[in-house]
């Protein structure tokens, strides 16, 4: 045997919970002799004392390898098992049936090119099921089968399997009208723990004529679709003559190759390629490579290199689907890093389009999207990308949505399509621009973006520098967000949603005034750092000077100049800084006002004395 | 994914592109190096993931004092055939304190003198990544865990809430003391370990093959007695027999088994027929239950 010649599939067992997925790969792996026999020695005796198949061997036990999971009979998180049997080597991810592990099924699931499915033949289709059901399709699992297992509980009765067969297959059509692509859809019934249909025919399910699971995980198609050449730059080997490292994602590269890079939009020719331990004159889909190309040029990490006239349109705005991860839910209007192959950006979701029911896979609309659902959005990223349908290219239309306060895998995206904003509004490039408006004003522009808690004295301090800056000459602009909630911002309340679109829209406003070549103050609580970053980005680099303005929360209640601070702990304001609301400290302002004890003229100097020289 | 690469090539591209990516996603890299046949590949993989440059990080061998003799040879034997930049680090106060796999029992002994003894010196370089040669397929715990591995400023894995890891997206996003280990060898098993070693004709250390030596058989395990520490009871005598070692560690700790296999061929040949695992001679497993997973938790690799 020469386990060289093989191909290997990648497969995931999911369901919902108790439906006997650890138990029918545990069972799959000694039937195919891929148990040591001290493994098996070793399941014995834990059958014994930890097991839950009622004296027979528990084969969940070789798979939940968390001490928690095999305490609470329970998979928490996904197991890798390898085996082989002289036909294919398999890679199987058993993932998790709890709702609240969801992430970590998809996590499974996003590499796997088949999936089981699991069903208990008793209970039938289960909601776990249809969320199982749903995310495979989501992330492009080609071939889905339902396992309708613990047919020995159900007597072996074929009605019974028909009746959940019938239950399968409509989630699948279901999935269909909803505008999902299921692919391939194959029921078959099994009992896992006493192993009947598992590798071979068995005579309790004489009557069904399919294939046993082996069979079928033996003969599914796993050559992936052709592409033209596509890869993502990982480094550069600094050599004399440059190599840039990274693994054909698509198509395949030669010697002499004409490709065309992105973001450059050059062709070059290859010159060299390197595989491994060697020069190749050719390399295929899969391969981790290193390239010479005929010109030095400025490539690095994160660019496109494609067949010429391969590159998908860099575009900006993208539809997409989206499994979200984590508790805090995903709301219009949030930013996030963004992770692709085509290295580090940010992405906003500017409006959600919706979120998929179980029941029915409706799209409805949702002002949210919480951990563990399934939705669509229309997201911005921070540069033009050429991002591609997950249908027809999973590498280059996968990402994900890091949260920026605490590094987590916030979810993850799938694009659709792209929108043809960035083609239909064109920005228009106009003869008078910032740097002139700003010369003939003899400054330069900057926003001085005072943060801190309601009654700290953002609005006292604002208005003395503005008054000095305006003394001096300066030409300056103040925007209070007090003030600004009375005209551009009136249509905003105080929920997460509005309070984002509250920052943004000051932040723009003030952009606008910027560009118009004024010295910006913006006098506003930002409680988030999120939102203070997502506003400091629409600035170049010096131009947006972030003040915090520390005032003891007790003595800006003390002081509460305009009754808030009394109503809020009266319970009649909802969401308010500081009382049932958070205030996220400043870590790096530009400037950090220490208030107690100064008078406000001392503490206006400070802001004017950093001023000094930059204007 | 691919169309025509064969097996161990598809393993071997995987594992350099994980090796690029973990070094491009970090500042301060370095690879846990344990001397045994998956670190021979994973060190293998790393170079030619950067040939013909140097490899851009160093080596560190957390030396417990117990290792085998040839195992220690072998290392820096190779660290000076590669040119590598390697560490070597013991716990000096568990030396002095006078831990030994013998007196201290192993699993405190593994507690000082390896997890401690990791964390002192990943703390002490300020690595923010660390390669370990760690597979799948070897123990259960491991099976869970993710190729990006993120670990908390105190080391430690928390396997109840582990980052998504979807597609080939490697978040390795992180706060200053915190790290991530990267296992390239995920997706390898023990047999393709040795496949690769015997196709890529890989230097591995002798004790993989079968050779007279001088053991003592301890609850029906064989023990080599690799130099004088090893405290003989009343009336006990070495005496040689034909063995091999399936996983390298500590001597004390890691049993051999009867075999006549000489070369690679031999033993792969060994392991068609074999039927234990390759963690049956490593007495830590099996100190309690989910023994690995503490150990894991605490900092363990």
């Amino acid at each position: 045997m020469n386990g060289e010649e093989k191909t290997v599939l990648r497969f995931l067992t999911c369901g919902s919970v108790d439906d006997g997925k650890s138990t029918l790969i545990g069972h799959l792996l000694a039937k195919t002799g891929n148990l040591y026999d001290d493994q098996i020695a070793n399941l014995e005796k834990e059958s014994s004392q930890l097991g839950n198949a009622g004296g027979q061997v528990d084969y969940s036990l070789l798979l939940d390898g968390l001490e928690a999971e095999r305490h609470q009979g329970i998979t928490i998180d996904v197991a890798y098992r390898y085996f082989e049997t002289p036909k294919r080597k398999f890679i199987v991810a058993d993932t998790p049936g709890h709702e609240q592990y969801t992430r970590n099924m998809a996590t499974g699931a996003s590499l796997a090119q088949a999936a089981l499915i699991l069903v208990d033949a008793t209970r039938g289709v289960l909601p776990q099921t249809r969320r199982h059901a749903l995310i495979c399709s989501q992330m492009g699992i080609p071939h889905l089968a339902f396992v309708v297992n613990k047919m020995d509980l159900a007597g072996w009765n074929q009605q019974r399997f028909d009746a959940v067969r019938e239950a399968c297959l409509l989630v699948g059509q279901s999935l269909l009208s909803a505008g999902f692509n299921p692919g391939e859809i194959t029921v078959l019934p099994v009992s896992a723990l006493l192993g009947d249909q598992l590798t071979t025919h068995s005579d309790n399910l004489a009557w069904f004529q399919g294939p046993s699971v082996l069979e079928w995980l033996e003969t599914r198609d796993t050559t992936p679709p052709e592409l033209p050449l596509r890869l993502a730059v990982q480094g550069v080997l600094k050599l004399a003559e440059r190599r840039y490292t990274g693994r054909i994602l698509g198509g395949s590269v030669a010697q002499g190759d004409r490709v065309e890079l992105f973001p450059s939009g050059k062709t070059v020719t290859v010159k060299a390629l390197y595989g491994p331990k060697k020069e190749l004159s050719k390399a295929e889909e899969g391969a981790s490579v290193a390239l010479v190309f005929d010109e030095n040029l400025d490539v690095e990490r994160g660019d496109g290199v494609f067949a010429p006239g391969a590159v998908p349109p860099p575009n900006e705005l993208f539809k997409v689907r989206i499994v979200w991860m984590q508790n805090e839910p995903l709301i219009a209007g949030r930013s996030f890093d963004f992770q692709s192959i085509y290295g580090p950006a940010l992405v906003e979701v500017i409006r959600l389009d919706g979120r998929f029911e179980l029941g029915s896979y409706q799209k409805n609309s949702a002002q949210q999207l919480g951990l563990n659902e399934v939705g669509e959005a229309v997201v911005l990223i921070s540069r033009p990308l050429p991002l591609e349908p997950y249908g027809h290219f999973k590498e280059g239309g996968s990402f994900l949505f890091i949260d920026r306060k605490t590094n987590a895998t916030a979810g993850c995206g799938m694009v659709l399509h792209p929108m043809r904003r960035s083609q239909n509004v064109v920005w228009q490039e106009h003869a008078i621009d910032k740097p002139l408006r700003a010369e003939l004003l003899h400054q330069k522009p900057l926003v001085v973006w005072l943060t801190g808690l309601s009654g700290s004295g953002k609005s006292t301090l604002a208005d003395l520098v503005e008054r000095s800056l305006y003394n001096q000459g300066y030409k300056t602009m103040l925007l209070d967000g007090d003030n600004l909630r009375h005209g551009l911002n009136k249509d905003l309340g105080f929920t997460e949603r509005d309070r984002v679109e509250n920052i943004r829209r000051s932040a723009e406003a003030a952009k606008l005034l910027t560009d118009a070549g004024l010295v910006v103050l913006v006098c506003l609580i930002s409680p988030y750092r999120e939102d203070r970053k997502m506003a400091r980005v629409l600035f170049e680099q010096g131009e947006f000077v972030e003040v915090w303005v520390d005032t003891p929360l007790e003595e800006c209640e003390r002081r509460d100049p305009k009754g808030l601070y009394k109503k809020a702990r009266a319970g009649l304001l909802p969401n308010f800084t500081g009382i049932n609301s958070p205030y996220e400290k400043p870590e790096e302002p530009e400037i950090h006002l220490k208030t107690s004890g100064k008078t406000p003229e001392e503490l206006a100097n400070e802001i004017l004395e950093y001023l000094k020289g930059r204007l | 994914m691919s169309r025509t690469l064969s097996y161990l090539d598809e393993l071997e591209a995987e594992s350099i592109f994980l090796i690029r990516q973990a070094v491009a996603q970090s500042e301060n890299p370095v690879l846990l190096y344990s001397i045994g046949k998956d670190s021979t590949v994973m060190l293998e993989l790393a170079l030619r993931a950067f040939a013909p440059m140097p490899l851009p990080f160093p080596l560190l061998h957390i030396d417990t004092t117990w290792k085998f003799r040839e195992m220690i040879e072998f290392r820096d034997q190779t660290a000076k055939r590669l040119g590598l930049n390697l560490i070597v680090h013991t716990n000096q106060e568990g030396l002095h304190a006078g831990v030994s796999p013998f007196s201290s029992g192993s699993a405190r002994y593994t507690d000082i003198m390896k997890t401690d003894a990791l964390k002192q010196a990943l703390s002490a370089g300020r690595f923010d990544l660390a390669f370990g040669g760690a597979r799948r397929d070897e123990e259960k715990s491991r099976a869970k865990e993710r190729i990006f591995s993120f670990r908390d400023a105190h080391h430690r894995w928390d396997p109840r809430n582990q980052r998504p890891e979807l597609w080939n997206l490697f978040n390795t996003k992180k706060r200053v003391g915190e790290s991530i280990r990267v296992f390239p060898l995920s997706n390898w098993t023990e047999l393709d370990v040795w496949r690769y070693i015997q196709r890529e004709d890989l230097a591995v250390v002798p004790l993989y093959f079968a050779q007279e030596r001088p053991v003592v058989e301890r609850n029906g395990q064989l023990f080599m007695v690799d130099d004088e520490r090893f405290p003989l009871n009343p009336g006990e005598r070495p005496e040689f027999r034909k063995i091999r070692f399936r996983t390298l560690g500590c001597y004390p700790l890691s049993a051999g088994v009867p075999s006549e296999a000489q070369t690679i061929e031999d033993i792969l040949q060994e392991m068609e027929t074999t039927r234990t695992s390759e963690r049956v001679g490593r007495v830590i497993d099996f100190d309690q239950g989910a023994s690995m997973e503490r150990k894991k938790q605490e900092g363990y690799f």
